[in-house]
């Protein structure tokens, strides 16, 4: 049987394919959707670019993706931070193709345009053929909008729109929860891993905030951890909860305990880093900074969701980065100490290896239940996507709306506020 | 050149290939000298692997967690296994020292698995330890020509 005849949702207003407790399938699989969402979101909102550890000297630059549009986020002589599309004004060409690195200008490779490192132009090779109707001032590399949070950056091609702690709102107390895994050290990201799924970004959007998933997706992980780990990672059923923070943006508290981790210093040090702890006392760190790290070498007990395109998600930055409508980039950022002990990075680094990446003993399973929603969400032409759990209970909070900890209450904050900016 | 260690080698690695191809993970456990490190790091000009991100950087411990993982039957990205071919060639020995033997060769991967043929490409190089007869295997490194950019999940042993 093959369908001849479009499906009558492919026509409605974006509006009518969110409702309060379901989203339509066609949010995955309409080409057109994709196309719509990257004006109306992506180049419509604060989208994250780098954490500036990543770019940490003048003249360090990082390049990356607003949505399909390549850009390069770079650090000036005076330290301000640019966000310059990646693109020579001249004739078109990237002018950055390093992942990464550090330098004094961008070098179109084409013709040899030369931009400063705050995008204007600098040089063009024999510029007599132009006569005097070159104007270098009304040339430079496009540069958007940047404002940054606790070393968070983030860019829009809008002018218009609101500042980016307005955008944050109450997401921005679980950023600074979230960056005391520093544990009194710069929070600095060293390296990540890169990972593609077949799917629709939405669907890695949604499972940032799904604990649902946890205990079935990854148990092979969860059969890989001792059983303290073991019991800590078994919280489908306990106190934990889910907030909606406004904006899209999301919190699900996984481990309560974990919230501040500067809090309850006191605490039996868990088995696993027994021996972490060990070897901090033998460098000579006192007993609190010693715990304050073991606290912070595990990572915050929360997955922080911000709409569109970033999650603080327990010891790890997660980005996602849309392809196509069927395709979706993943960076985990890892995080370690800036400064700190090698040894307790060295332990951030191993568990990050552990779950996370192609490799990983948690990350491929995800992707693999992503890939296969997108593919069922090819059977039948005319479903929906439930995203009614948790919402009996589910009642109002300071900061938005709160429920249980495997409620769907992140991925209804998202799709209304992609709703809104759908339907805008 | 040394053929005879060439070819004791090439034979020695070829059998460890052969044993993850077919899933003869006991024995492939067995290959390994007890602190040996199976390491894939990520950026190719990277030596300091201990201090730095890698896709995997196992020790014993870990090496049999992700056997355990490959046969346990609770990973939805392991079962079905993917099916591997893997060709090694381009052997050349680096040097010895200390009767460990360094050894670089290239490795052909392709992965079946469900409905998609994937193919990944690594430069390898060996530290095999000596062992009366034999060797174990002290390091294998594991650089893949496209570290630095997005992997498919990889739910097999490279």
């Amino acid at each position: 049987m093959t369908n001849l005849i479009e499906t009558v949702n492919l026509a409605s207003s974006p509006a009518d394919l969110v409702l309060h407790d379901r989203v339509h399938t066609s949010l995955y699989t309409d080409a057109r959707l994709f196309d719509e969402e990257l004006e109306k979101v992506f180049y419509s909102t604060w989208i994250w670019v780098a954490h500036a550890s990543e770019i940490p000297d003048n003249g360090s630059y990082k390049s990356t993706y607003i949505g399909k549009q390549p850009v390069i986020v770079v650090r000036d002589r005076k330290k301000d931070v640019h966000v310059l599309l990646n693109r020579c004004r001249h004739r078109g060409a990237t002018v950055c193709e390093h992942k990464k690195g550090k330098t004094n200008s961008f070098v179109c490779p084409y013709h040899g345009w030369s931009y400063a490192l705050d995008g204007s132009l600098r040089g063009v090779p024999h510029p007599e053929s132009y006569a005097d109707c070159l104007d270098k001032g009304e040339l430079p590399l496009v540069s958007l909008r940047v404002e940054q949070y606790n070393g968070m950056i983030f860019a829009t091609f809008k002018d218009d729109i609101e500042p980016l702690v307005d955008f944050l709102g109450p997401a921005k107390k679980w950023i600074d929860l979230f960056m005391k895994q520093g544990a009194g050290y710069g929070v600095k990201v060293s390296g990540e891993h890169r990972f593609r799924f077949p799917g629709n970004w939405k669907i890695q959007l949604e499972n940032t905030t799904d604990a649902y998933h946890f205990p079935l997706v990854h148990k092979s992980f969860l059969s890989s951890v001792d059983e303290q780990t073991l019991e800590l990672f078994d919280f489908v059923k306990g106190p934990g909860y889910v907030e909606d923070l406004g904006n899209g943006h999301s919190v699900m508290v996984m481990i309560p305990d974990l919230v501040d981790l500067e809090a309850n210093l006191d605490l039996p040090i868990p088995e696993r880093f027994e021996a972490l702890a060990d070897e901090l006392r033998a460098e000579g760190i006192e007993e609190e900074q010693v715990r304050r790290i073991v606290r912070a070498v595990g990572g915050s007990g929360f997955n922080l969701n911000l709409f569109p395109n970033v999650a603080c998600s327990m010891a790890f930055f997660r980005v996602l980065q849309p392809v196509s409508v069927n395709e979706t980039e993943i960076h985990h950022a890892v995080i370690t100490m800036d400064g700190g002990p090698a040894v307790a990075n060295r332990y951030r680094l191993r568990l990050h290896e552990h779950f996370q990446g192609p490799m990983g003993f948690g990350t491929p399973d995800d992707s693999e239940a992503w890939e296969r929603v997108q593919k069922g969400a090819q059977a039948g032409t005319d479903l929906w996507i439930m995203l009614n759990r948790g919402l009996p209970g589910e009642k109002e909070s300071e900061d938005g709306l709160i429920s249980d900890v495997s409620a769907e209450t992140g991925m209804r904050a998202a799709y209304q506020q992609w709703k809104k900016m759908m339907s805008a | 050149m040394n053929l005879e260690l060439l070819n004791h080698v090439s034979a020695f690695i070829w059998q460890e290939a052969d044993m993850l191809d077919h899933g003869d993970f006991d024995a492939w456990l067995a290959l390994w000298a007890e602190k040996g490190t199976y390491i894939i790091p990520i950026d190719p000009n990277e030596t300091d692997f201990e201090n730095t991100l890698n896709y995997a950087y196992d020790d014993h411990h870990m090496r049999k967690l992700r056997v355990q993982r490959l046969i346990g039957g609770e990973s939805i990205s392991t079962s079905p296994r993917a099916r591997t071919v893997r060709a090694l060639s381009r052997f050349r020995v680096l040097g010895e020292e200390d009767g460990v033997v360094t050894v670089r060769c290239a490795q052909n991967l392709r992965e079946f698995r469900k409905d998609v043929l994937k193919h990944y490409t690594a430069d390898i190089t060996f530290q095999l330890k000596r062992e009366g007869e034999c060797f174990k295997i002290q390091r294998k490194l594991i650089q893949l020509i496209n570290s630095t950019d997005t992997l498919a999940g990889i739910g097999y042993i490279l």
